[in-house]
């Protein structure tokens, strides 16, 4: 409890946590049948599925359980699927294999199969010429409770030793403790973090203590970290959490990473496509119309 | 589940558990980082479920610039063989599934259950939230006990803290520390424990508001402490509990105090010189303990 300056008490925030066990256990005995069936249903609409837009098909296993994968790169975020659209996809040719359909309180996608384009979504990618090589392009928010199910539905319980992984993903630069002032740091700028088994250079410099990570490449990283994987998450931070030029352009470093090797053919081209998609997604706004 | 850094997993069998629970203040976990800090515990594995929010940074208690980089992520164990010690550390919160996103500041409005709302668009989130992230932190403390169980360990140490608003007269008169132990951790420790002059945590009302209601063990603000302590006494699993009452805030002090309460039973580190106060002994902070309450300052502000 906490007294405000207006002399109201009021329930202070707890770091550790709304709520202890004696409040749960009282709500568990207060829980009706009817309670009980309004909580399985909304698990039921929270589940991750993966499909196959094509044919509408839930897939039976793990994305990673039923193809074999040397090499993983996953976007979170608007500007890192910007980024790889733009760089990577754009000098290849990817063929969808799957689409995570997932339901939650901010990325309300109700049908994965008919999904527009501006719609948030999760998909995955392999690459023609080399179908060892799959994409992941998430740009909608997946919750805490889904992150591990995500996990599940994509990598699957039996790891793979020789596939690397790389994550990119944004965040904004107030997230970033240093003894500086934020507003003095030339954001944006990249930040990565590492597991054990990743023993190539990094192209940037690592997250310093006491930074932390997390969502759903916290969740990426520690599985491959507890898996033995070698993974490596670029992260970018920045004051601009909007689709951004800056921003997205601010992985161009990640190209010359051995994940990211040989899948970018043009550079110039590519800056120019970055270009394009960010005024495409400008909202031109006069007062005057 | 435990899963070992190496490809073995090493014998635990016979060691002391400490371990945090995530509670008011994080005074546990903030102890137990002094301990892996002080004592240079190595990391052996990971305890990993999907009961925890997701995190990882990089080592929190480097040194060097060569031990800076291991990766951590939200549940670590340590271990010093020596002292046949094993910590456990919990560095997030339950995973409950209505809790917001960090960078999405939006209020859910919540409404009564009867609305039935599930298929529209409009979110409503139950005002107890639904789903089966909402009892995570019982799966987990059935994963732990199990854990205990199979890897034989001697004795559990919970370090916790509770409430200090939530005190009554005679605690707000006592020293803030308390000790709780099961009954198969009672024949153990009693009489340690009764040679430290310790003072057992109290029974408190179950229902405050009734005044013939039934008195039982309360630890408002100790998260899963409670149900830890529950469990393992009905499950005869050596525990003992050690909180101080604390409140929100600069939470430091607090958890020297906590390590210096268990030290006083387990003399983890001895006084240096013959002066046995606490402030000599030689607790190592954390590198990670810097910009507790955020970055620096713009200096334009001044």
């Amino acid at each position: 409890m906490a007294a405000t300056f207006f002399g109201e008490v009021v329930k202070a925030p707890c770091r550790a946590g709304a709520e202890d066990d004696e409040e749960e256990e009282e709500e568990r005995r207060r829980e009706t049948p009817e309670d009980r069936e309004v909580r399985r249903q909304l698990a039921r609409k929270r589940e991750v599925r993966l499909l196959r837009r094509q044919t509408k098909a839930s897939l039976e296993v793990a994305l990673l359980e039923k193809y074999s994968c040397s090499r993983f790169i996953i976007a979170v975020g608007n500007n890192a699927v910007a980024f790889l659209s733009s760089f990577v996809m754009n000098s290849g040719v990817w063929e969808e294999v799957g689409c995570a359909k997932l339901w939650n309180e901010w990325c309300r996608t109700t049908d994965a199969v008919h999904m527009s384009p501006t719609e948030a979504h999760c998909v995955f990618y392999h690459l023609k010429s080399n179908p060892s090589v799959f994409l992941c392009q998430c740009s909608c928010y997946v919750a805490e409770d889904q992150q591990y199910q995500w996990l599940e539905k994509v990598f699957g319980s039996c790891p793979k030793k020789n596939m690397q992984v790389t994550v990119l993903t944004c965040r904004h630069v107030t997230d970033y403790k240093t003894s500086e002032s934020t507003g003095s740091l030339p954001s944006p700028f990249l930040k990565a973090l590492k597991t054990q088994n990743f023993k190539d250079p990094v192209c940037c410099s690592l997250l310093e203590q006491p930074n932390i990570v997390h969502d759903l490449p916290a969740a990426v990283l520690s599985y491959c970290q507890v898996w033995q994987l070698p993974a490596v998450l670029y992260l970018c931070y920045t004051d601009v959490m909007k689709l951004d030029l800056l921003t997205a352009e601010a992985f161009k470093p990640v190209l010359s990473s051995r994940g990211l090797k040989g899948l970018a053919k043009n550079v110039p081209q590519s800056t120019e496509i970055l270009r394009k998609l960010m005024t495409a997604n400008e909202v031109q706004s006069n007062i005057y119309t | 589940m435990f899963v070992p850094c190496g490809e073995s997993g090493p014998d635990l069998s016979g060691c002391t558990l400490l371990l945090p629970a995530v509670s008011v203040g994080n005074v546990g976990q903030l102890a137990i980082d002094l301990i892996i800090s002080t004592l240079n515990m190595s990391k052996i594995g990971y305890f990993y479920t999907d009961c925890l929010v997701p995190m990882v940074g990089n080592n929190p208690y480097a040194t060097a610039e060569e031990n800076s980089t291991e990766l951590s992520i939200n549940t670590e164990v340590y271990s010093l063989p020596s002292r046949k010690l094993v910590a456990l550390q919990l560095r997030s919160i339950f995973i409950k599934h209505h809790r917001r996103p960090t960078e999405n500041q939006h209020l859910l409005t919540h409404s009564a259950i009867s609305s039935r709302v599930l298929d529209i668009q409009i979110v409503h989130i139950v005002p107890f939230g639904t789903g089966p992230g909402k009892y995570k932190s019982s799966s987990f403390c059935e994963k732990l006990l199990s854990w205990v169980k199979s890897s034989s360990f001697a004795r559990v140490i919970v370090l916790s803290s509770s409430h200090s608003y939530q005190r009554n007269d005679l605690q707000l008169r006592s020293t803030p520390f308390r000790y709780l132990l099961t009954p198969c951790m009672q024949d153990s420790a009693q009489n340690e424990i009764q040679s430290l002059n310790w003072q057992e945590m109290e029974k408190t009302p179950c229902i405050p508001e009734m005044s013939d209601s039934d008195y039982c063990v309360r630890i408002p603000g100790g998260g899963i402490t409670r149900t830890l302590y529950q469990e393992s006494c009905s499950k005869e699993i050596p525990m003992a509990v050690l909180l101080k009452f604390v409140s929100e805030g600069d939470n430091i002090p607090d958890a020297l105090g906590l390590v210096e309460y268990l030290n006083e039973w387990l003399q983890i580190i001895k006084p240096q010189s013959d002066d046995p106060t606490p402030s000599t002994l030689p607790w190592k902070i954390p590198s990670s303990w810097k910009l507790l309450f955020g970055s620096g300052l713009p200096p334009a502000l001044f």
